[in-house]
């Protein structure tokens, strides 16, 4: 927003300040609509399996009686959990203790791996597709479109971890760890509702 | 930068150092105004090439019988120029003219993220390709219509995988992204980079009517993807979300198509509000009527496009109470859009009106407005539109909205603000011709189509009974005019580009902060941010806008 170019060094610097907060500010706020308006293709998707439930003829594919809700249940704890752990991620970083947020974000993305092995796990051992009648559509599209999202959010993790290890990095706060927070706790509600849908409603 | 001015700090003098010639338009600048203008350069491209298949279907029409393209070729033809038109030219030209003007009119610098404007604009030409490249794909290009409703749109008579559907869907959903981040870009500009000064109800109605369009991108596009998202499971997968031979819901696909599309449609009439509200008061030299109440109706209109879609699916199975209750909300949502008719014609009112190109174009399109308003109220009436659902009603009616209207309120805007993104005057009798030849070309074009449409004439079909053919040859000269009526545009804006007469800050002596600065604005718009003090729109009342207009 301000052009930097030969002035003078403490009023060039105050004028950085000032841009870097604010264009930080301006990105979080971007990021808050962005995220906003992702969550309606998952309510988008919601509605349409919502729709589908209380209105098909055959829901269940023909010798499915329902899902397993045992595993799906422990990793619904491990990923809600993960947003705990990630908060103290944060509050190690704002407390400038480096080595604490390392260690919590590095769990955090343990967490989010297990989840997405677990997810693996479930789809091998079903016995419907993709293409099994609007019940396999609609639970693999779900599933598969969170899980795209879980994986996205780790990968901004591992992004965010090889950050912190350029010197000074994270010295004033640091617009992408607040954002791949932020996205996680997004992802965790969306699997809240969904595991709501999937499992608990059947 | 709101609300904090930093005078001291701003001393930056070797601003403008940026290479000022032509070759920046054709690179990834970051700059708002070049992208604005990119942005209308590539839409108005095509404009011409959905103008080409607007020929070629007129051109088939002219008879009764289907003689000039064969049947597929002519499927091919109004479902590309549909989408052509909305996704290629009307939604980036008025991205367009947001770009360029939002960061000037609300005294910011540039947009809040300008490289991901950068990044929006340029998925563009590329979706365009995609588009367009499926006309060398065997089978050649989708042929369901704009709307590509299930079950016509999973046929795939090819067999291939890259089919026509397939490259359509790719091309919907890369527009999407590029719109959704386009649209988190203005919405952020316009909270957060406002100048000192630059209050809610001191910001432009244009701006209002962008925010408001805007918004609606954000929560309609989503939706829009969702459902495109299961067609193109549908088409490429193999589910049957929407196959009803295998247990889907066609009708949940049109769901989430107009839940979306409706919308859409005031993601474009709603800054061409925004043009007409800016261009009435300085054509007429007097304040905007009840501005407050025009700035806010449009966000009224953000919130009841969201409850209207329904109106599209009158005749798809729909049940009473949904009939009766979207046949309400659609009506509602003629109230705020009549308030605005009331303050643009008490605008003019009793105004010195000068009939400058820009003006008549802008007056031309209220006029086709006005028309397409009542078209509209009919048929939001169940009884009304049961009959003339999917009839050739339908198209006159939104295109009196989308080429009466839009088209003519865009072309207003390019022409008003055309000295400032140039620093030359446009021909003023070339423009008067276009003006001319626009009015006509559409009114001799889709009028005939409302009685067409009310003796029964089907829409997309390429060939009819004999007895509509009097009002389709009147249609297709009135098509074919039109067609010509660009011609003058173009002379007229590419000479007048090269060698237009030389023009000050502020040729039409309008109020507003784009007008403080220099034709074209330099880099980074301002010296200094401007310090607003009083309202838009100070006609006749001799009060400053800023109160450093002269550091500006
Ligand atoms: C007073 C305001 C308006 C009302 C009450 C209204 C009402 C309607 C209704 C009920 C339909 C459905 C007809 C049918 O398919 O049977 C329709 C179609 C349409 N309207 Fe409007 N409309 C209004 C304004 C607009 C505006 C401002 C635009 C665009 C800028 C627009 C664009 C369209 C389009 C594109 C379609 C047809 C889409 C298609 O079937 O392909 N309308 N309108
Ligand atoms: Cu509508």
């Amino acid at each position: 927003m301000i052009n930097t170019s030969e002035i003078d060094n403490s009023i060039e610097s105050a004028a950085q300040n000032i841009a870097h907060h604010d264009e930080s500010d301006n990105r979080m706020f971007g990021f808050i609509i962005f995220l906003l308006s992702e969550s309606v293709v998952f309510l988008g998707f919601f509605i349409g399996y919502y729709v589908y439930k209380t209105n098909a003829v055959d829901w269940l594919p023909a010798g499915v009686s329902g899902l397993e809700i045992r595993e799906p249940a422990i990793n619904t704890v491990i990923l809600v959990s993960s947003s705990f752990v990630i908060y103290i991620a944060e509050r190690c970083l704002r407390q400038q203790n480096l080595w604490g947020f390392r260690f919590f974000w590095l769990l955090t993305m343990l967490m989010g791996s297990y989840f997405l092995y677990g997810q693996i796990i479930e789809w091998q051992g079903l016995k419907f597709g993709f293409t099994s009648g609007l019940f396999g559509g609609t639970f693999y599209l779900l599933t598969g479109f969170h899980g795209l999202h879980v994986l996205t959010g780790v990968l901004l993790q591992s992004l965010m971890l090889i950050r912190s290890f350029i010197p000074g990095n994270y010295d004033k706060g640091e617009f992408g760890v607040e954002a791949t927070s932020l996205f996680w706790h997004f992802v965790d509600v969306i699997w809240i509702i969904l595991f709501l849908l999937l499992y608990v409603w059947q | 930068m709101t609300n904090i001015s930093i005078p001291e700090i701003d001393i930056d003098t070797n601003r403008s150092h940026e290479p000022e010639d032509w070759r920046r338009f054709f690179g990834f600048s970051t700059d708002h105004k070049v992208i604005g203008i990119q942005y209308i350069v590539t839409a108005f491209f095509f404009f011409l090439v959905g103008g080409v298949f607007a020929m070629i279907i007129r051109g088939e029409l002219l008879t009764p019988e289907s003689d000039l393209v064969d049947r597929t070729v002519y499927n091919a033809m109004f479902t590309m120029h549909g989408t052509v038109m909305l996704f290629l030219w009307t939604f980036p030209v008025l991205a367009g003219l947001a770009n360029y003007l939002v960061p000037l009119m609300i005294g910011a610098r540039d947009m809040a993220f300008p490289r991901l404007n950068a990044i929006a604009f340029w998925m563009i030409p590329i979706f365009g390709i995609v588009l367009i490249g499926s006309f060398l794909v065997p089978g050649g290009p989708a042929q369901s219509g704009w709307w590509s409703y299930p079950p016509v749109s999973l046929q795939n008579p090819s067999g291939n995988l890259i089919n026509g559907q397939f490259l359509w869907l790719l091309a919907i959903v890369l527009s999407g992204i590029s719109s959704i981040l386009g649209a988190i870009n203005i919405v952020t500009t316009i909270f957060r980079m406002r100048a000192p000064g630059m209050t809610w109800f001191r910001m432009p109605v244009f701006v209002w009517a962008v925010l408001s369009a805007q918004i609606i991108q954000l929560f309609g596009l989503p939706a829009l993807t969702a459902g495109a998202v299961l067609l193109l499971c549908d088409l490429v997968a193999g589910t049957s979300f929407y196959d009803p031979a295998k247990g889907g819901d066609p009708v949940l696909f049109q769901h989430f198509f107009w839940f979306y599309s409706h919308p859409a449609v005031y993601v474009i009439i709603l800054p061409v509000f925004g043009i007409f509200s800016e261009l009435f008061p300085v054509y007429a030299r007097k304040p905007l009527f009840g501005y407050k109440v025009v700035a806010v109706s449009s966000l009224i209109i953000t919130g009841l496009s969201a409850v209207v879609w329904v109106h599209h699916m009158f005749a798809s199975g729909t049940p009473g109470w949904m009939r009766m209750l979207f046949m309400f909300t659609t009506m509602l949502i003629s109230v705020p859009t009549g308030i605005k008719v009331f303050a643009w014609v008490g605008t003019i009112w009793g105004g010195k009106l000068r009939l400058d190109t820009p003006m008549l174009f802008a007056m031309g399109g209220l006029v086709m407005f006005v028309f397409s308003g009542i078209t509209g109220i009919m048929l939001a009436a169940v009884p009304v539109d049961i009959h003339v659902n999917n009839t050739y009603f339908v198209v006159g009616h939104f295109h009196y909205v989308i080429y009466g209207a839009t088209v003519m309120g865009i072309y207003a805007a390019l022409y008003h603000w055309f000295p400032k993104m140039t620093g030359r005057m446009y021909n003023e009798g070339l423009g008067k011709l276009h003006f001319a030849l626009t009015f006509l070309g559409t009114n001799l074009n889709f009028f005939p189509m409302h009685p067409l449409g009310l003796q029964g004439m089907p829409r997309r079909v390429a060939s009819y009974d004999p007895e509509f053919a009097f009002w389709n040859v009147i249609a297709s000269l009135g098509g074919f005019l039109l067609g010509m009526s660009t011609l003058p545009f173009l002379v007229n804006i590419v000479g007048s580009w090269v060698q237009g007469k030389k023009v000050s800050a502020n040729p039409w002596r309008a109020i507003g902060l784009e007008w403080l600065i220099a034709s074209p604005p330099p880099h980074e718009n301002f010296e200094e941010l401007p310090i607003v003090v009083a309202e838009p729109y100070g006609y006749g009342m001799n009060e400053p806008l800023v109160s450093n207009a002269d550091k500006l």
